[in-house]
């Protein structure tokens, strides 16, 4: 087991220089001056002070310098303060969003932590549920019907279902909204009188006993937590219907049926906890998903959340924060995977001993 | 001594039937090899499947005769024509005053009217949704077979160099697709685009290039499995015993024998690619305003999303165009996906 986790341990920066050195690398396309915006707020006035930042931040330099200055930024000589380099948490400065692009990741991640949070429970519950009731009930309507909407939900594109959740819940009757709060609620956070534990909204309005705050982030979240689930129900359903399938075929489960234990007991304690293995796997991957940013659903609804400040930024081409985004995400999938596969080592002993 | 019970042969000889009958070899199993034959098959066999190629049959049909369903009117056929430059999308029937194109052969008999109107209504703008749901079909064509045919050859290239060569090569070219898998797919090519349209301008070149470069992983490990199984095989020994160089044997012996599942799973790529591209214009990425393409109609109504009850026709034409592209490309795809499981290897 320790040496699964230490060998997991050390793919750890080996992905993260991978993922940094691809996203990086990508930047070589656009001239120096351009690039120049990464370390840089204002635009340079004149040809000279745009000569001043690229030899400052070795623009000009072979690939792998201009990698390191990134990384780790620059030294003054004279005040000895570090000026840029992500390792040390400078993102650049987002002229679009006017504001460090740190600051955008710090406001905006908690709220897309929010959503996955409350998405994890129906998007799991719901689809296991219906990929097992289809399995017991092989070829029969409920299974047939499971496996049509399995079909559809894979074809349905996440900004088109969102739309029409848009065109019937929201645009008529305004049962659900867009975006993340309501105005009252937002001065109540500016007054001061709410208090911000977590910056989860749902969670710090429980913490304040403040259910109407409760009922707000809700009813601005279920249209973005129905289409989250929506698209993974159906991959869902299909994974334990056919997972499903496969154990109740085994002999185990012949011989608890054989020895006169009821349908339940078979399918619920004997079956079922086997069949999860792959659904554990996909769970995994997908709440990885939903925390590295969710960029349709997010921009669908208006939602505040890193998916949206990435496409926003993308749609002004504001390289920087896009950039600084994307490593942020890329950062958390890695970590993120790395707690997936080793609770998955202790859930199932074949792969660490593989 | 007891007596021995005499022996009843219980084994299942169904197989056994198989293999000694007669049976009749079609010249596409001829012409195909007996593995690749069966992929085939089992892509005609369920009425999932044939549903799928029903769909994309008509999708076909539309792109290739978009010019007699909608007559062009500007220079460039892409151009959706604008009917004025009014703000407000309106209804399906609405009248057609500006820019307007000869009368496809449809339309008469069809609507019975004898001027031409807005068949789906406009959308903001004033663009006319059905010339871009038509003339979309082709961008999406165009796109997902420029797409995929790029991805395949990069995987292809990189996974049976991985899986023929072995050892570190290999090890280095898996790492790096590892790395290219463990980003997220929409936010790298978001990204890419991003970069890439100031350097290539507003067209459909950077969202296109941002998918080749994050699409080529999945090709590449499913040609190297495959290359690692038929090269094990007795006539690939048999040529090296005979003395054909490396080379000659991954390009004539190899490779051949062992792209067919990949051509396949390519083939139907393209309406996962063409989804990725709609999802990347509904993000504002990509085609400069005006272009016929489906992602880009449906990024409209974005701006709408107060009174989509009143502008439904904005969301649900093209919306339900590109979820039943798709759903034909999957369709197939799920069919494939059961031939291709080894588990089902023999149960067709």
């Amino acid at each position: 087991m320790t040496n699964y986790i230490i060998r997991r341990l050390l793919m750890v920066p080996l992905l993260l220089v991978g993922v940094t050195l691809i996203i990086f690398g990508m930047l070589q396309l656009l001239g120096p001056v351009e690039r120049s915006a990464l370390y840089v707020k204002d635009f340079p006035k004149n040809d000279k002070q745009v000569q001043g930042i690229i030899t400052r931040y070795g623009l000009d330099k072979p690939f792998l310098t201009q990698y390191g200055i990134w990384l780790v930024g620059v030294k003054d000589p004279v005040t000895g303060e570090r000026d840029g380099g992500i390792l040390f948490g400078d993102f650049g400065y987002s002229r679009t969003a006017s504001q460090d692009v740190i600051d955008i990741v710090k406001n905006r991640f908690p709220n897309t932590v929010d959503l996955a949070l409350w998405t994890v429970y129906p998007m799991l519950s719901v689809g296991i549920w219906l990929g097992v009731k289809a399995a017991v009930n092989q070829n029969k309507f409920i299974d047939q019907a499971a496996r049509v909407y399995s079909i559809i939900g894979t074809s349905f594109p996440t900004f088109v279902f969102g739309l029409l959740l848009l065109m019937l819940l929201y645009a008529g009757p305004q049962y659900f909204l867009p975006g993340k709060m309501s105005d009252w609620v937002s001065q109540l956070i500016f007054s001061g009188e709410f208090k911000q534990y977590t910056h989860l909204l749902s969670i710090d309005a429980l913490l304040n006993l403040r259910f109407d705050v409760f009922w707000d982030a809700l009813r601005h979240m279920i249209m973005p937590i129905l289409t989250l689930s929506y698209i993974n129900w159906a991959t869902y359903v299909r994974v334990t219907r056919s997972s499903m399938l496969e154990t109740l075929r085994m002999d185990y489960v012949t011989t608890a049926r054989a020895k006169g234990l009821s349908e339940n007991t078979v399918i619920n304690q004997h079956a079922r906890p086997n069949a999860m293995l792959p659904i554990v796997t996909m769970a995994g991957s997908s709440i990885v998903g939903l925390l590295g940013g969710v960029v349709l659903t997010e921009t669908v609804f208006n939602y505040p959340g890193i998916g949206k400040a990435a496409a926003d930024a993308a749609g002004q081409l504001d390289v920087v924060t896009v950039l600084g985004l994307a490593i942020f995400s890329g950062a958390i999938l890695i970590f993120a995977n790395l707690i997936v596969d080793v609770v998955y080592a202790f859930i199932d002993p074949r792969v660490r001993l593989a | 001594m007891t007596e021995q019970p005499e022996m009843i042969p219980t084994g299942d000889n169904r197989m056994l039937d198989e293999v000694f009958s007669d049976r009749k070899i079609t010249w596409l199993e001829k012409t195909l090899g007996t593995d690749n034959y069966r992929i085939v098959k089992g892509l005609f066999k369920t009425p999932a499947s044939i549903i799928g190629f029903i769909l994309i049959l008509i999708f076909v049909l539309i792109a290739v005769f978009a010019p007699a369903i909608m007559p062009p009117v500007d220079n460039d056929p892409f151009k959706m024509p604008r009917d004025g430059y009014s703000g407000e999308p309106r209804g399906p029937g609405a009248e057609w005053t500006r820019k307007v194109p000869d009368m496809p052969f449809w339309y008469e008999p069809l609507t019975g009217k004898t001027e031409m109107t807005h068949v789906l209504g406009t959308t903001q703008g004033q663009y006319d949704i059905l010339y871009g749901i038509v003339w979309g079909t082709r961008t999406a064509f165009n796109t997902g077979l420029l797409v995929v045919a790029v991805t395949v050859i990069i995987g292809v290239v990189l996974g049976s160099i991985a899986g023929y060569y072995g050892g570190w090569v290999d090890n280095v070219i898996m790492r790096i697709t590892d790395i290219f898998m463990t980003l997220p797919y929409i936010m790298m090519a978001l990204i890419f685009s991003a970069v890439l349209t100031p350097v290539l301008g507003r067209s459909l070149w950077p969202p296109l290039i941002a998918m080749t470069t994050f699409g080529w992983m999945g090709y590449a490990r499913v040609i190297r499995s495959d290359i690692l199984s038929i090269k094990e095989r007795d006539f690939v020994l048999a040529a090296k015993v005979s003395g054909v160089k490396k080379n000659r044997i991954l390009f004539k012996h190899v490779l051949p024998n062992a792209i067919f599942p990949t051509l396949v799973l390519a083939s139907l790529g393209i309406g996962e690619v063409v989804l990725g591209f709609a999802s990347l214009s509904f993000l504002g990425i990509g085609t400069e305003v005006g272009y016929a393409d489906w992602g880009q109609i449906l990024s409209f109504a974005r701006n709408w999303i107060t009174n989509l009850d009143r502008y439904w026709y904005i969301v649900v034409f093209p919306g339900v165009t590109l979820t039943l592209f798709v759903m034909g490309w999957n369709l197939v795809g799920d069919a494939l996906r059961d031939v291709l499981d080894p588990r089902m290897r023999g149960k067709i």
